[in-house]
């Protein structure tokens, strides 16, 4: 299987890629890791007349702390978020879920922008960044925007990315509360969530269970208002609508969703 | 487009489509084919390579993003005069392959496993080969020859 036909170019900095994109008009794609793009492309459900490769984006590959916040280049692998020290000590669930992405060649190719901006409901890094309330920083023909992670899934694989605009920046502010958790069912290692869930201290948020990453608003308000944690996981699927298909049917993800928020909230009220 | 990389040490220099994939460079412009396509969906691992020094599945890079860049297959492990590169030996002493197809991008993932850890415990092992799969072994000898060649390694 390879691609329909295509023209490669590459962009060698954030305002060549934007200067491509401009030239290549609606049937232009970024291109990060390739590792969401290229399958898609090779079973022709995307055809693109023009690839714009920003993988070489040196100065969007990047984790480092500033102002009480850790900053991540759209560019960084998956490899490199989950093997930082930084992000190890300060932001483990998103280190740890990076490392549950795919398998080793995957997390090596794949980027933590490319992930988010291909918005894939059962992709791990979305929700995770939602839990940790992340602002994505975005640069476009138009100029810079900052976009709350709440702000930025609209729909499956739809984001509030304007044609041409690229993702630089994924900004998280340092938890105050340290429990955390990241749960991740699947029937085999390398596949993608069935359900996930990710529990930042008193943020809870899913993977799977909608068209977009969703938060467990029920759940988070029933924990705030000092509910048992099993009770509090029992409103796990409350305004969920998760896809049906052969990994699962609905009755059975909103059953996995209030075993995994259980175990999800247990497990990060013992590491907090 | 003009894609020059480095194979196994020798540059190689193609004139190819915009959309070739890495394996299809590598086996059909760089006459490199030990490197196996199984799956073509990015699943199986068979045609893992090393690009600047870490596996990748070579049927979902294209050769366009690897230009400039050093790719290592499995032709290129053992050293000049032929003797086998000690993953190459584990396997073979250790019964890890029957009909051979997963081996080629077996070898390659664990080269670049023991190249990030090289002292792995057995979990790490399983863990680090799920984009492989072998219909052949079972894994157990799989995972036995990488622990085997990682205490070969290690000096004891
Ligand atoms: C075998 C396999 C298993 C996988 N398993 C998992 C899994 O378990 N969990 C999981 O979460 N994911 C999984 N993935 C997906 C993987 O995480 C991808 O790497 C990721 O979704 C996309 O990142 P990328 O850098 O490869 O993006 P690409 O494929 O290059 O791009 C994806 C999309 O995002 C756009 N884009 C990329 N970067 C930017 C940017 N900076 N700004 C604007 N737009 C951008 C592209 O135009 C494209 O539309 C798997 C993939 C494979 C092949
Ligand atoms: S052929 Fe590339 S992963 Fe199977
Ligand atoms: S030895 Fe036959 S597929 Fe692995």
């Amino acid at each position: 299987m390879i691609p329909a036909p295509f023209t490669y170019t590459r962009a060698a900095s954030v305002d060549e890629a934007l200067e491509l994109a401009v030239q290549g008009g609606e049937d232009a794609k970024f291109l990060a890791g390739g590792h969401s793009l290229l399958p898609l492309m090779k079973l022709r459900l995307a055809v693109p007349e023009t690839l714009i490769d920003i993988g070489r984006i040196g100065e969007l590959s990047y984790i480092a702390e500033q102002d009480g916040h850790i900053v991540i280049g759209a560019l960084t692998s998956h490899d490199a978020v989950a093997r930082s020290g930084l992000l190890g000590s300060e932001l483990p669930l998103l280190a740890h879920a990076a490392g549950q992405v795919g398998d080793p060649q995957v997390r090596h190719r794949g980027t933590i922008g490319g992930s988010l901006a291909h918005a894939d409901p059962a992709a791990d890094l979305p929700a995770v960044i939602l839990a940790l309330g992340a602002t994505l920083v975005t640069r476009g023909a138009s100029g810079s925007r900052e976009i709350p992670a709440g702000d930025f899934f609209l729909d499956l694989f739809e984001t509030a990315l304007r044609p041409g605009e690229l993702l630089t920046e994924i900004r998280i502010p340092k938890p105050h509360v340290t429990g955390w958790s990241y749960q991740k069912f699947t029937k085999r290692g390398i596949d993608w969530a069935i359900v996930g869930v990710a529990v930042q201290g008193g943020s809870v948020t899913l993977v799977n269970m909608g068209s977009t990453p969703l938060r467990a608003g029920a759940v988070e308000r029933a924990v705030a208002a000092g509910s048992e944690l099993r009770d509090a996981a029992a409103h796990a699927a409350e305004g969920t609508s998760p896809p049906d298909d052969l990994n699962g049917g609905r009755a059975y993800r909103e059953h996995l969703a209030r075993v995994l928020v259980a175990r999800g909230l247990e497990e990060a009220r013992s590491r907090s | 487009m003009k894609v020059t990389l480095t194979a196994n040490g020798s540059e190689v220099a193609a004139e190819v489509e915009d959309r070739t994939l890495l394996v299809h460079f590598l086996r059909d412009a760089a006459g490199l084919t030990a490197t196996n396509v199984g799956c073509d969906t990015s699943s199986c691992g068979a045609c893992t390579v090393l690009l600047d020094g870490r596996s990748v599945k070579s049927c979902t890079v294209l050769a366009a993003q690897a230009d400039g860049g050093e790719i290592t297959t499995v032709e290129g492990l053992a050293a000049p005069d032929g003797e086998m590169h000690p993953v190459q030996t584990a396997f073979r002493a250790e019964h890890a392959l029957q009909c051979g197809f997963c081996t080629p991008g077996m070898v390659m993932a664990v080269v670049s496993l023991l190249a990030e850890n090289p002292d792995p415990t057995e979990d790490d092992v399983r863990t680090a080969l799920e984009g492989n799969l072998c219909r052949c072994t079972g894994y157990h000898n799989i995972v036995r020859a990488v622990l085997a060649a990682a205490s070969g390694r290690r000096p004891s």
